[in-house]
């Protein structure tokens, strides 16, 4: 398997390594910073960590890269120990939120700068500069100045640049935060393509958990220095562990149950739950808009493998594509359904009472903390 | 334009007159006693006196033939030089190590560095002098340099401070994660970018060191004395026009390392 300037083969796997986080703590004074954080990054994997701010994903990009050092802990590029490995000895790409290009060289010499860096010689430089640009788009600008550039056309510098070695680990701390919504989207795209092309293992910071979805192979939610879950984007959509990790993935509305014998009740009327709860932490039911249903108004028995809930419209939000109906339920909480656009459909009204269905494998129950090493099963 | 505004809000010239009067009346105090030494280098009579009665180039010429004060202006020169080199260093240095920091002691360092600037000369001068006296540096081109740099350091750590708050530090962590050492990225990416500061603040510790006359007198004595040091020793024997004549020149100097410390200045922030 050859791996020569900036493969175009697609092959990955001799080009990334796996990383393996053990135990790493980092407290800022009183601060936990990361509180025992392990992680398995396979090789050639495209992970992001997601978490809100001061949650920690930053601080664990920061040690992966070297400029954090953790208190204690162990971080290995494959086989090998670079917890104390200065960064620039760990050969990493790595791309910043606000693209941190050098003004004083032109695009080309951006590219460069890590070429030089490694001694290669001069034709080869110019010969993999001018690759380098071809593969994000920007043949022929490498004699442009930085300054000259739009964001968009930044953001590919700063990519082509974190690459352009050959770096077997890529990491991005919330690379696209700067950029426009619309550029945004076309660049998530364009990051992951430039990653499966590439293959290398990517590690990528952000706050967005919709950018995170769209991006990811695999997501680490992180929340207060500690790792909530790491799963596939749908698994975690899915199949949130923790309330917090259903309320911070996509769009949800959690009610309190009372857990009883391995099963839940909701305002008294037990649920029917796609497996048994251990444990009698407080727990709740999670919905989200796009999974519940509108039951008929007199319905013929309610069907086995649904859970009905009972309300009242209180008002219905038109987005275009949707409209969000919003009911209020019992003891002052509020739910949402969210119903497609399809023209001659007849809504509820305000003040109508409804019934609102889902299915049994769309009811999430999730204990309202992170259960307790051993506890979650 | 000067008597009726040309917008209902405008402020005439005319209601300005008096602001207009009062900044040229501080300017010419500012510049006035500084230009009177040159019509007076240009006299013809053996005393300092303005205006001088008659005109001449003999002063110019006795500065430029008197071994005494070439030897001083050899002296002032290299001691310029090595000022400049070790407060332009050490200054910068301080001014990035302290910009990059985020201990809490921090803001108490930059009191300390700057503290030269605050404290009177004269006070510097005798204690510098005594702590010279055992380590036998007075009357040595090293205790001048070591002395002036003192004084020029607050004025460097203050230029570069300013240029390094225009400079992103992630881009050095790019560097450094591209691959260079944390010495290399400074070199290779920091310090170009921040390279119009330090050259004005090595402008600065230059004209700091040629123009400084009282710690030279009490530690510049002997086979090192400075051009400023002699000029105050020459005004108290023998008053003597020579000392108009390098005025003239040291005036010249200044205005042309500070005209181009302006004029970098100006490129820094375009």
């Amino acid at each position: 398997m050859t791996s020569g300037p900036l493969r175009s083969d697609g092959v990955g796997s001799a080009a990334a390594l796996p990383i393996t986080v053990s135990n790493i703590r980092k407290n800022y004074g009183n601060y936990r910073a990361l509180d025992d954080v392990s992680l398995d990054i396979h090789s050639g994997e495209f992970l992001t960590l997601l978490g809100p701010s001061g949650s920690g994903k930053t601080t664990l990009l920061m040690v992966l890269s070297g400029f954090v050092r953790p208190d204690s802990g162990s971080v290995r590029f494959a086989d090998r120990e670079v917890v104390l490995l200065p960064p620039h000895k760990r050969d990493i790409g790595m791309v910043f939120q606000n693209y941190a290009l050098f003004p004083h060289m032109t695009v080309a010499g951006n590219l460069a700068y890590p070429l030089k860096l490694r001694r290669v010689d001069r034709a080869k430089i110019a010969e993999r500069v001018e690759k380098a640009l071809d593969l994000v788009q920007l043949g022929g600008l490498g004699a442009r100045r930085v300054d000259e550039l739009s964001g968009g056309q930044r953001q590919r510098v700063a990519l082509a640049r974190a690459v352009i070695f050959e770096p077997r680990i890529l990491l991005m701390d919330e690379p696209l935060s700067a950029l426009d919504k619309n550029l945004r989207e076309q660049m998530q795209l364009e990051v992951r393509r430039l990653h499966d092309r590439l293959g290398m293992t990517t590690v990528y910071v952000t706050h967005d958990q919709r950018e995170a979805l769209t991006m990811s192979d695999r997501i680490a939610v992180l929340d207060k220095g500690r790792i909530q879950q790491i799963d596939p984007p749908q698994a975690l959509y899915d199949n949130p562990k923790t309330h917090f990790v259903a309320d911070f993935i996509g769009e949800s509305f959690s009610l309190p149950v009372t857990i009883c014998d391995g099963g839940a009740t909701l305002f008294g009327h037990p649920l029917h739950l796609p497996h048994k709860i251990t444990g009698s932490a407080p727990h709740f039911l999670v919905l989200r808009p796009e999974k519940l249903t509108l039951l008929p108004e007199h319905p013929t028995d309610a069907a086995a493998g649904i859970n009905e809930i009972k309300g009242q419209v209180r008002q219905s939000v038109f987005h275009g594509d949707s409209v969000m109906i919003y009911v209020a339920v019992r003891d002052g909480h509020e739910i949402a359904l969210r119903v497609p656009h399809r023209g001659k459909v007849t809504l509820p009204q305000p003040g109508d009472h409804v019934s609102l269905g889902y299915g049994v494998e769309d009811t999430i129950v999730v204990p309202a903390t992170m259960p307790v090493e051993g506890g979650m099963r | 334009m000067l008597r009726r505004p040309a917008t209902s809000t405008q402020i005439t010239h005319l209601q300005r007159l008096w602001l207009y009067i009062l900044c040229g009346i501080v300017l010419l105090y500012l510049i006035v006693p500084t230009l009177l030494v040159i019509p007076m280098s240009f006299s013809g009579s053996r005393f300092l006196s303005f205006p001088p009665e008659t005109w001449s180039l003999r002063w110019y010429k006795a500065y430029f033939s008197s071994a005494e004060w070439r030897a001083a202006t050899w002296v002032s020169l290299q001691a310029a030089v090595c000022t400049t080199i070790v407060a332009t260093i050490t200054g910068t240095l301080a001014a990035y190590g302290l910009h990059c920091s985020r201990l809490r002691i921090t803001k108490l360092l930059s009191v300390l560095l700057v503290l030269p600037m605050i404290i009177p000369v004269i006070l510097i001068a005798v204690g510098v002098f005594m702590l010279f006296a055992p380590m036998q540096l007075n009357s040595s081109l090293t205790g001048i340099v070591l002395s002036h740099s003192v004084l020029a350091i607050p004025l460097v750590l203050i230029t570069v401070t300013a240029g390094l708050r225009n400079f992103d530090l992630n881009q050095e962590q790019v560097a450094r994660s591209l691959g260079a050492s944390r010495p290399k990225a400074f070199l290779t990416v920091t310090l170009p970018q921040i390279k119009n500061s330090v050259l004005s603040a090595a402008l600065l510790s230059f004209v700091v060191s040629l123009d400084e006359v009282v710690v030279a007198l009490l530690i510049a004595g002997g086979d090192v004395a400075t051009i400023p040091r002699r000029m105050f020793l020459a005004l108290r024997d023998e008053i003597d026009p020579t000392i108009a004549s390098i005025s003239t020149i040291l005036i010249l100097l200044s205005i042309l390392l500070l005209g181009l410390s302006q004029f970098l200045d100006r490129k820094r922030s375009k």
